[in-house]
């Protein structure tokens, strides 16, 4: 059964015009579950690193309030970041410092008892115990991005910010950070992911708030939004192709493609009735022959697309 | 109280001089030892004794300052200049610490650099010429509030600079002129009269006056007006350092 918590982000009508007069965010109301993974998806400069920047205290509000299990991002804020771990997009580190070093600074910074061991099993499950006395600046970039992930998770927080962790990341890393967050949400830990990668949400969110120019578009479970805005196209490379389509299939939802020898049918895969049967039926009985058929199903891609070209 | 946080910061900037021994330590001795040798062996030598103190003698409060003035402000204006300047700020600022941990993390390492170089200094002044401390613990007392004081100059610098220039802007093109101006290596009495008024404008002359009063119960100024400038300024500091951080300044956007 499903029970409603509290969630553990509670963002409300959150705004954020910076110095210069950019309005970067305008009144972003947002509840995050416990436990989930969201993905924050939008373009370049649609707001994301802003509004993490908020919840983490890297960047003041304009207006509006934040409260992280409950507790207020600046009236209390000891509590709330107690709680947050953040990996941030750039690459910041501190190059003449080493990897064991700075990843025990970071636990220390956040008012944690140092424990060696645990500093250990972070680095080892990152890959990142051979290099741990290695100067950082000595790292690759994959390498320099685990470290900041090391440095998020060793203060052991609840809720985990990824901003852009994939960015100019390889593939194998990518694939191990997949796993690591996977990790990190069987234990309970929330994960907040922004990405302009629509896979990476696709892969990995339970739920997708897509934000552009500031404004939170839509907040859907990641299912939900495929099914909704999910469309699935049947394509028929036809024998002969048509001028113009015959009235006895008017009915059906068609498009003449390829000046004319392709037939586009669009359908909604989670209705009762497909239509494609009676559509089979209708070609025959007009003699319409086909030699080949394909399928196709939006991406989330597409969606996003049409989602933040709208006026 | 996030003790840890704030050690975390103290201890990061302490191992940070570490590394960084040669610039941090082996040249501002080096450079007070060339002091020495000019000033106090070769030109001390033709030079009058003022008040009783042989010149080699008198110019070591004035070096230590000198060199306590220069360093707290550049040290402590680096450790929080770079990590804006690297990006790694972002760390501090999400962490669960208070403004107050963040500064007593950062200048308290600073001012420790500052104390620490100036005892060395003073011992390797005690190698050239013959010391004697009349006052020890209001020469420590200073060493400490001076260093407190301009290491909370050097953070705001480090705060408000957008530039490795800017941060070299104020050690080199203030405090220095400011410290040779201000009596490091003679007595203000020594001045004309005009020059000795317009000098008592020049805050250091009341930090070096109530240093040298420490060693040798001498003074430019009167203790108590020392005291006063030294602690005024660093209230002054710490005043500009809570508005940075109620505001934001420069630190968050």
């Amino acid at each position: 059964m499903f029970r409603p918590m509290q969630p553990i982000v509670s963002i409300k009508n959150l705004s954020k015009t910076y110095a210069s007069g950019f309005q970067a965010l305008c009144g972003i109301d947002l509840d995050i579950r416990q436990g989930e993974i969201f993905a924050l998806l939008g373009p370049n400069g649609a707001g994301k690193t802003t509004l993490i920047g908020i919840v983490c205290g890297i960047v003041t509000a304009t207006s509006g309030s934040v409260t992280v299990a409950g507790h207020d991002i600046v009236a209390d804020y000891r509590a709330a970041r107690a709680l947050i771990g953040l990996v941030p997009q750039e690459l910041s580190t501190d190059a003449f410092e080493s990897v064991w070093a700075t990843v025990s600074f970071s636990r220390g910074l956040f008012g944690k008892p140092q424990d060696p061991a645990l500093v250990e099993r972070v680095l080892r499950d990152l890959s990142l115990w051979e290099k741990k006395d290695s100067r950082i600046m000595t790292l690759s970039g994959g390498m320099k991005r685990r470290v900041l992930i090391a440095k998020a998770l060793v203060h052991e927080p609840r809720i985990l910010f990824l901003d852009e962790p994939t960015a100019g990341v390889d593939v194998e890393l990518r694939q191990d950070m997949w796993a690591q967050v996977r990790r990190l949400r069987d234990a309970g830990v929330t994960v907040i992911l922004t990405t302009h990668y629509i896979d990476e949400a696709e892969q990995m969110a339970d739920r997708i708030g897509v934000i552009d120019r500031g404004r939170l578009i839509l907040v859907e479970p990641k299912a939900e939004l495929m099914r909704k805005l999910g469309k699935k196209q049947l394509v028929l490379q036809l024998h002969r192709p048509l001028e113009s389509l015959p009235a006895g299939l008017a009915a059906h939802r068609l498009e003449l493609a390829a000046d004319g020898a392709e037939l586009t049918f669009t359908y909604d895969v989670q209705a009762d009735r497909t239509g494609i049967a009676a559509l089979f039926d209708d070609l025959a009985r007009a003699g319409i022959g086909f030699k080949d058929l394909r399928t196709t199903q939006s991406s989330l891609e597409d969606i996003f697309v049409s989602l933040v070209r709208k006026p | 109280m996030n003790l840890r946080g704030m050690r975390a910061i103290y201890v990061f900037e302490m191992s940070r001089a570490g590394r960084t021994l040669l610039q941090s330590v082996v040249a501002p001795v080096l450079a007070t030892s060339l002091y020495f040798i000019v000033f106090g062996a070769a030109i001390g030598e033709h030079m009058a004794v003022i008040g009783g103190v042989p010149y080699g003698a008198f110019i070591v409060p004035g070096l230590i300052m000198l060199s306590i003035l220069t360093q707290s402000v550049s040290n402590a204006a680096f450790g929080i200049y770079f990590p804006k300047f690297t990006g790694t700020v972002y760390e501090i600022l999400s962490a669960p610490v208070s403004p107050l941990e963040i500064v007593v993390g950062y200048v308290g390492a600073a001012a420790t650099k500052s104390v620490i170089l100036g005892l060395i200094i003073l011992a390797t002044a005690a190698l050239f010429v013959p010391l004697s401390i009349a006052h020890p613990l209001a020469m420590l007392a200073f060493l400490v509030l001076t260093s407190v004081a301009f290491s909370l100059l050097g953070f705001i610098i480090g705060i408000w600079a957008n530039g490795f220039e800017q941060l070299q802007f104020v050690p080199l093109l203030v405090i220095t002129p400011l410290t040779f101006l201000g009596g490091t290596f003679y007595s203000i009495d020594m001045l004309p009269p005009l020059w000795r008024t317009v000098t008592l404008f020049n805050p250091v002359v009341y930090l070096i006056s109530g240093f040298r009063w420490a060693f040798f119960g001498l003074t430019d100024v009167p203790i108590a007006m020392s005291l006063a400038a030294t602690a005024g300024f660093l209230l002054l500091c710490l005043g500009v350092v809570g508005w940075i951080f109620r505001t934001g300044y420069r630190l968050k956007r």
